[in-house]
């Protein structure tokens, strides 16, 4: 089983993407297609980005150590989506004014917050390989990664903050990320 | 009409046609009977055509009707059209009137509406969100049915309220405005001739979603200042307090002219995307409408009375 955990959790990785690729191809994005793929990339960034983060506390509740193979593997699919995300922001959204990014950045909140948490993963999917690792030795390599936690909260809030009124979607992130966050808190304390 | 024409707002002659309500009921049975088939359960409407039109290809009819924003039915853009129509029950439907008026009272929806001949006025829809479209209405212009009620000299504001049911309004169990929702325009921006009461778009009766039976429409505003399924009328002295202005004051004026020199916090207002097209386009002062109404501001600072 833990042979095929990889390739399938690959796989099943892609299916939003190719979910949206095939209501694309079909004409069903709906009324504003440019807003669909949008948030949907948008909304798969910050699963994948959650579910990276529930890989550790998941093989410690299971106890199941495979499962420490995929957390480079889902965290990369975090930045892929949020590649696309962003793509689609500047590409379709804005047809590439990047004048108009620099001005949304300056003065949407919830859009720095969205580049903020972007710059922040940048510097741990490019030091993702094997290559790297080495290079900065485990420990510094370590500490380096633990910027992803301040960028899951700036995810969370970058969705918050760019509803309208309804929270209770970023609501229900929040507070998987606060338990995942939580639990780390938790066992440091008691270690 | 006092509408003055634009190089794109084109007044039309207008047929003397009687266009009444009771008229138009007899109308969608004969219809009905004549053509089953046909957009399921919207009786067509008799009115006057292309009172006010414009030279933009109007919305589809499938995107004005599937993408609303109508947070009684959910938060969703595509929540109203799948809740609303079956849970709305748009008849017998009255509305209020009540304040500054020498003949306030409650009247019934085809008592307030008959008197009047139905127009269409096909009219840009700027939503505060950055997506606009362009929606064919038929209505009635507000001013003179407000006339109708007498206003005294000390109205100053028209406050309007929307139904707030919880049966058919499922949308109203989430605390996410001060329900039921509110809005209001100042007397001269009610009496503008290009401010309407509408009771259809694209022909026929307004679905469901789009905030049947009566919906105001002012094309030069934001739409959340266009309030859906209207109650209740009021006429008062001071100035009303109004749904999301009161929920966020700082994002959502009382004003809220369209205006792409003031930005929304979330969202630049210098640009928009046309429902239908890709590329986004500049958005225009009063949302085109400048001509005809940027006088009722004279002197008024926009970016502080935003
Ligand atoms: C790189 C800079 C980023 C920009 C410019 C950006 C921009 C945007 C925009 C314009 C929206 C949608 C606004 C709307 O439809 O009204 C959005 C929504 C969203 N973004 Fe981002 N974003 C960025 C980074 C991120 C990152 C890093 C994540 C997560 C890891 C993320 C997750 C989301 C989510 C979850 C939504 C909401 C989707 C929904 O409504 O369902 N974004 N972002």
């Amino acid at each position: 089983m833990a042979r095929w955990l990889k390739p399938g959790v690959f796989a099943l990785s892609l299916m939003p993407l190719a979910w949206l690729a095939w209501r694309a191809f079909s004409d069903d994005l709906g009324v504003n297609p440019v807003e669909t793929i949008n948030r949907t990339t948008g909304d798969w960034a910050l699963r994948f980005l959650l579910l990276a983060l529930a890989v550790t506390p998941l093989r410690r509740v299971t106890g199941w150590a495979p499962l420490a193979r995929l957390r480079r593997m889902v965290g990369l699919f975090a930045f892929f989506y949020v590649c696309l995300h962003l793509a689609s922001y500047v590409g379709l959204d804005l047809f590439f004014d990047w004048q108009a990014l620099l001005k949304d950045v300056a003065k949407r909140t919830y859009i720095t917050l969205g580049m903020g948490c972007f710059v922040l993963l940048l510097p741990l999917a490019v030091t993702s390989t094997d290559g790297m690792i080495r290079r900065l030795g485990g420990r510094a390599w370590r500490r380096l990664h633990r910027l992803v936690f301040p960028a899951s909260v700036l995810a969370v809030a970058h969705f918050w903050l760019m509803v309208k009124a309804d929270i209770r979607e970023p609501l229900l992130y929040a507070v998987i990320l606060s338990l995942l966050l939580g639990s780390r808190l938790w066992r440091r304390g008691r270690a | 009409m006092l509408i003055r024409p634009a190089p794109d707002l084109r007044e039309c002659d207008v047929t003397d046609r009687a266009l009444y309500l009771d008229r138009r009921r007899f109308l969608a049975l004969a219809a009905a009977a004549l053509f089953p088939v046909g957009r399921a359960g919207a009786a067509p409407l008799d009115y006057a055509r292309g009172v006010v039109t414009l030279d933009d290809k109007p919305t589809s009819f499938e995107a004005a009707s599937t993408y609303n924003n109508y947070y009684e039915f959910g938060t969703d853009k595509a929540d109203p059209a799948r809740t609303a129509p079956g849970r709305l029950k748009t008849r017998p439907w009255s509305v209020v009137v009540e304040g500054e008026c020498a003949r306030p009272g409650t009247i019934a929806f085809e008592d307030l509406v008959k008197p009047h001949r139905l127009e269409e006025r096909v009219y840009r829809m700027r939503c505060v969100e950055g997506w606009s479209m362009v929606i064919p209405w038929v209505g009635v212009p507000l001013g003179e049915l407000l006339k109708r009620f007498e206003p005294t000299s000390k109205a100053k504001f028209v406050e309007f309220v929307s139904l707030a049911d919880r049966d058919q309004m499922p949308g109203l169990r989430v605390p996410i405005l001060n329900w039921p929702y509110t809005e209001g325009l100042r007397m001269d921006e009610a009496m503008h001739p290009l401010t309407i009461l509408a009771v259809g778009m694209y022909g026929q009766e307004l679905p469901a979603q789009n905030g049947a039976p009566l919906r105001l429409v002012v094309p030069w505003k934001y739409g959340f200042k266009s309030i859906k399924s209207i109650v209740r009328i009021r006429f008062s002295e001071t100035r009303p307090a109004t749904a999301w202005n009161d929920y966020a004051p700082r994002e959502y004026g009382f004003y809220s002219n369209v205006n792409p020199e003031v930005d929304h916090p979330r969202w630049s207002q210098a640009t928009e995307r046309r429902i239908g097209e890709f590329r986004r386009r500049p958005t225009l002062p009063f949302n085109g409408y400048a001509e005809q109404v940027a006088g009722l501001y004279a002197g008024m600072d926009l970016r502080v009375e935003y």
